[in-house]
């Protein structure tokens, strides 16, 4: 993962580019059968810092995230980008979720697809996904098949996926849940790599651990309402609402 | 049993002196059957697709018509082609019926719902795993198909075969829209029934070791096939 320093210029979020950002969400709900998943929620979402969507199981994070990225329509309210084709042209946002799915190809195949689909040329795809393979130390694998490769490596390989797109925003649905210390190590360092060119990181975790490592401020979810929201350093020394007080007891060492 | 034995004796004397008839029959079988194969992997692969990724309503109602339909009488399908071939029919003039194209018509007609029932399931398996992550990507229903199709290329190989046995093994439909016409439309299966009838069994029971041959050792390349792809690429 040493390469990690030696960015090539190619993964820079393009600075001419027409910021998306800041993301508002305006009472925003949804609602499965007579059950508030998200319960008009309003908040707005800034540039730059790595925001952690935090909350018990069932308080709605994934859906929140899913709704933001435009997986999930919301029964009420609006998600609003700071420009308003953000929603379409998905090159600007990016997704990667609990259980990487990987396509049936090569690991750099997997990445010029996703390139392919947003418009860039074949001989473009190929010199990016070679960058972003090295940045995440796969540069050996690129030729594998992806779905061959070891749980950790397949998560490595979805960021990269992620990351080749150049994304401005980039959702992250726990993206260690399933990993060992060591791979969950790697996955960190190349977030913090991926927000050092200049994306914008928004993500859940279970580890509150993980929330404190990377975590600038924490968006606290329960049963569907925001909770509370506040920087990441107050919300562990001195959680505000009487439900995050609860949830950080509840913590395992 | 020794007429059996006397028969399968028969039989392989007849194979091994490569009989000509016993061949062009062979022969006709197969592009028949590979045409009519081939004609619906085109049309019933992209329609599977189309099923696995598009949400409409009464899609429902399609996959189980579409499922009732892979049971289809080879006997109705022959019914139905003949009528429309038929010098009185919509496509008469065409001058078709009993002629090798009609017979590929039949079995295309045949197999088109095999290939499509089976191929939706296979690739609706994987729309489930894929569908976030391709929407995430910004894909369209028409690049999904696509990427589904090429994706799961292995299992849709024993989809086709599946198609392809099919096609080798009935009788009804073949017997029908082309006849039975000597060094015309006579086909493995048909040449069986009328040999059966005719009561030359040596002949009916070489045709019939072919046919098992044939249809076995399609079977075991595809599985070989499947297997190595599988290792290969999980």
């Amino acid at each position: 993962m040493q390469s990690l320093n030696g960015l090539n210029y190619r993964l820079n979020v393009a600075t001419d580019r027409l910021l998306m950002l800041p993301l508002i969400l305006d009472r925003l709900s949804f609602c499965v059968k007579g059950q508030m998943l998200i319960d008009s929620i309003s908040v707005q979402i800034e540039a730059g810092s790595r925001t952690l969507i935090l909350g018990p199981n069932g308080a709605g994070k994934s859906v929140l995230m899913r709704l933001c990225h435009g997986l999930l329509q919301p029964s009420s309210g609006q998600v609003i980008w700071k420009n308003k084709h953000a929603g379409v042209f998905r090159q600007i946002q990016a997704m990667v979720f609990q259980r990487p799915v990987m396509l049936r190809r090569s690991a750099l195949a997997n990445i010029t697809y996703a390139l392919g689909l947003s418009g860039v040329s074949a001989e473009e795809s190929r010199l990016r996904a070679e960058d972003v393979l090295e940045a995440v130390g796969l540069s050996q694998k690129a030729q594998h098949s992806a779905r061959v490769l070891s749980l950790g490596e397949q998560q490595r390989l979805a960021l990269a996926r992620a990351w080749a797109l150049g994304p401005e925003v980039l959702f992250l649905d726990e993206p260690t849940a399933h990993l060992d210390p060591n791979a969950t190590r790697d996955i960190e360092s190349i977030i913090a790599a991926i927000q050092a060119t200049g994306t914008k990181i928004i993500m859940t975790t279970h580890s509150l651990g993980q929330a404190r490592r990377l975590g600038d401020e924490i968006l606290f979810l329960h049963n569907g309402k925001l909770v509370e929201r506040s920087p990441a350093h107050s919300f562990f020394s001195a959680p505000a609402s009487a439900e995050a007080i609860n949830y950080l007891r509840g913590e395992l060492p | 049993m020794s007429d059996i034995l006397n028969a399968l004796a028969q039989a392989s004397a007849l194979m091994v002196h490569g009989d000509g008839p016993l061949w062009s029959i062979i022969a006709l079988s197969m592009r028949v059957s590979f045409c009519a194969v081939l004609l619906a992997a085109i049309v019933g692969l992209p329609l599977a697709g189309w099923l696995a990724v598009s949400r409409f309503w009464g899609r429902q109602s399609v996959v189980t018509v579409l499922n009732a339909l892979m049971g289809l009488p080879p006997v109705v399908v022959g019914l139905v082609v003949y009528l429309l071939l038929s010098r009185a029919g919509p496509l008469g003039s065409w001058g078709l019926l009993f002629t090798p194209t009609a017979m590929i018509m039949a079995q295309t007609v045949l197999i088109i719902p095999i290939v499509a029932g089976l191929g939706r399931q296979v690739m609706e398996d994987a729309w489930g795993e894929y569908e976030e992550q391709l929407r995430s990507l910004g894909v369209t229903n028409f690049q999904a198909l696509w990427t589904l199709i090429w994706d799961t290329r292995f299992a849709l190989i024993t989809v086709v075969l599946a198609g392809l046995g099919r096609a080798c093994a009935e009788v009804g439909a073949v017997m029908i829209v082309g006849g039975n016409i000597d060094g015309v439309t006579r086909v493995m299966t048909t040449a069986i029934a009328m040999e059966t009838s005719k009561g030359d069994l040596p002949l009916a029971l070489g045709l019939g070791l072919v046919l098992i041959v044939l249809v076995l050792s399609v079977n075991a390349i595809a599985q070989w096939v499947k297997l190595s792809a599988q290792r290969r690429y999980g």
